[in-house]
C-alpha cells in the first residue's frame, strides 16, 4: 500500500490503473482503464453512429508539410511535437554513442523527419477531404480517433502529453455545420448525464501562444466559436474540458481549398471527446473500482 | 494617421476588397479580415506607430473598423508622448 498517496494521480498509479513511465503526462494504461475507454467509445457510437459518418483512422503521426501548412505553429508552437531521426555517417554515429555515454548532448545529427505528432485527431483530415474535390450536396461527416500529442508536462493526470481524441467532424455549408454543433451540444448533455458526472457547458478558447494568442483567444470567445463541457477532476475551481465543440468557420475550408457542392468555401466544425479525461472523470467521481460504480452508469457503459 | 493605417491595412489585412473603397466606419470583418490577419495587422500597427497594444485592447472591437483602430492608436500614441 502506498503511504503517500495524496493526489488523484498517486491513487491511480497505486491502484495500477495508470502506469508510470518517468515522464509527467506519459502513462501506461491497465486493462481496467482501457475497458472504460472502450466502453465510452462505444457509448459515443451509440449516440452518433446512426448519422452515417465515414470512419477514418489516422496514425498518431502526420505529414510534416501538411502540418506546416495547417497553421498550428502560428498558434501553438510550444505544444507541437516534431519527430527527429539520426542522419549522420559512421563517424557521427561514433560521436553520438560517445556523447551519450558521457551524458553530453548527443542530438547534433538529429534532423527533422517528414513526420510530426498529430496535435488533434482532425488535423490530417482536412487536406484529405480537399483532395477529393467539391463536397457532395449533403457535405461530409467523418468519425476519427487518434492518439494526439501536446507538449505540456503536468502532474495533473487529466493533462496528459499523449492521449486519445475521438472526433466527429462536419464539413459543409455554414448551416450544416452549425446545426451539427448544436445537435452535439444537446447530445453531449444526455451522454454525460448517463455517466452521472457533474458538468457545465461554457464558452472557451484554445490556448493560443503569446500576445497574439490573447487576441486570437479573445476573438474566439467573442464569436462563441468554442464551447467546452467541463467536469471537475483535479480541481473544482478549474474543471477539466472533457468534450469540446468547435466551429472553425471557413478557416480550414479557405486554408485547404475545400469547396461545397455549390462551389462556396466550406465551413467546418468538430466535436472532440477527450477519452482519457472522461475515463478519469468517471474514476474520480465514482471511485477506482468499476464494480462499485452506480448501476445506471454501469448499465450505460456495459449494458 | 488615417493614411498610414490604410497603408498597413492594405499590406497586412488580406482583405477581399480594395482598402480605398472602405469607409472609415465600415466593418472590416465583413470586408474579409480574419483572426489570423488581425494578428499580422496588430504587429504591423505596433511596429508602424511604435506602440504596444495593451491586453485590454486585444479584442475584436479594436480591429472592427478603421475608425476604431484610429481611436486606439491615437490613444496609445498620446500616452506614449505624454510619458
Amino acid at each position: 500500500m502506498c503511504n503517500a498517496c495524496n493526489t488523484f494521480l498517486d491513487k491511480l498509479i497505486d491502484r495500477g490503473l495508470l502506469i508510470e513511465t518517468g515522464v509527467d503526462g506519459l502513462y501506461g494504461r491497465s486493462g481496467a482503464f482501457e475497458d472504460v475507454i472502450a466502453r465510452f467509445d462505444a457509448l459515443i457510437t451509440r449516440f452518433g453512429g446512426g448519422d452515417g459518418a465515414e470512419i477514418i483512422r489516422f496514425p498518431p503521426g502526420m505529414n510534416r508539410a501538411l502540418f506546416e501548412k495547417s497553421g498550428y505553429l502560428k498558434s501553438f508552437p510550444n505544444l507541437a511535437g516534431t519527430i527527429h531521426a539520426f542522419s549522420g555517417n559512421d563517424a557521427a554515429h561514433a560521436r553520438l554513442v560517445e556523447r551519450l555515454a558521457a551524458g553530453d548532448d548527443w542530438t547534433e545529427d538529429q534532423r527533422l523527419t517528414d513526420v510530426v505528432l498529430a496535435p488533434a485527431a482532425c488535423y490530417p483530415l482536412y487536406p484529405v477531404i480537399a483532395k477529393r474535390g467539391p463536397l457532395p450536396e449533403g457535405g461530409r461527416l467523418v468519425d476519427l480517433n487518434s492518439y494526439c500529442f501536446r507538449h505540456e508536462p503536468s502532474k495533473d493526470p487529466a493533462r496528459m502529453q499523449m492521449f486519445r481524441m475521438r472526433e466527429y467532424v462536419r464539413i459543409g455549408t455554414p448551416e450544416q455545420v452549425t446545426e451539427f454543433r448544436a445537435l452535439w451540444l444537446e447530445r453531449a448533455e444526455q451522454l454525460i448525464g448517463k455517466l452521472a458526472l457533474p458538468y457545465h457547458l461554457d464558452v472557451a478558447n484554445d490556448p493560443f501562444f503569446g500576445r497574439a494568442g490573447r487576441l486570437l483567444a479573445n476573438n474566439q470567445r467573442d464569436q462563441r466559436l468554442k464551447f467546452e463541457l467541463l467536469v471537475p477532476i483535479e480541481s473544482e475551481e478549474k474543471p477539466t474540458a472533457c468534450l469540446s465543440f468547435n466551429y472553425h468557420q471557413d478557416h480550414f475550408g479557405t486554408l485547404w481549398g475545400i469547396r461545397t457542392a455549390a462551389d462556396e468555401t466550406a465551413h467546418t466544425a468538430c466535436v472532440g471527446f477527450g477519452m482519457e479525461r472522461v475515463a478519469l472523470a468517471l474514476f474520480k467521481h465514482h471511485g477506482l473500482d468499476v464494480e462499485a460504480w452506480p448501476a445506471t452508469v454501469r448499465e450505460a457503459l456495459w449494458g | 494617421m488615417n493614411e498610414k493605417l490604410r497603408q498597413i491595412l492594405a499590406a497586412h489585412g488580406k482583405l477581399a476588397v480594395d482598402v480605398a473603397k472602405i469607409a472609415d466606419g465600415d466593418d472590416l470583418y465583413a470586408a474579409g479580415l480574419t483572426s489570423f490577419a488581425t494578428v499580422q495587422l496588430m504587429l504591423a500597427i505596433e511596429d508602424g506607430f511604435d506602440i504596444e497594444i495593451p491586453d485590454r485592447m486585444l479584442n475584436r472591437r479594436t480591429f472592427a473598423s478603421i475608425e476604431a483602430l484610429q481611436a486606439c492608436v491615437a490613444e496609445l500614441v498620446r500616452n506614449r508622448e505624454a510619458a
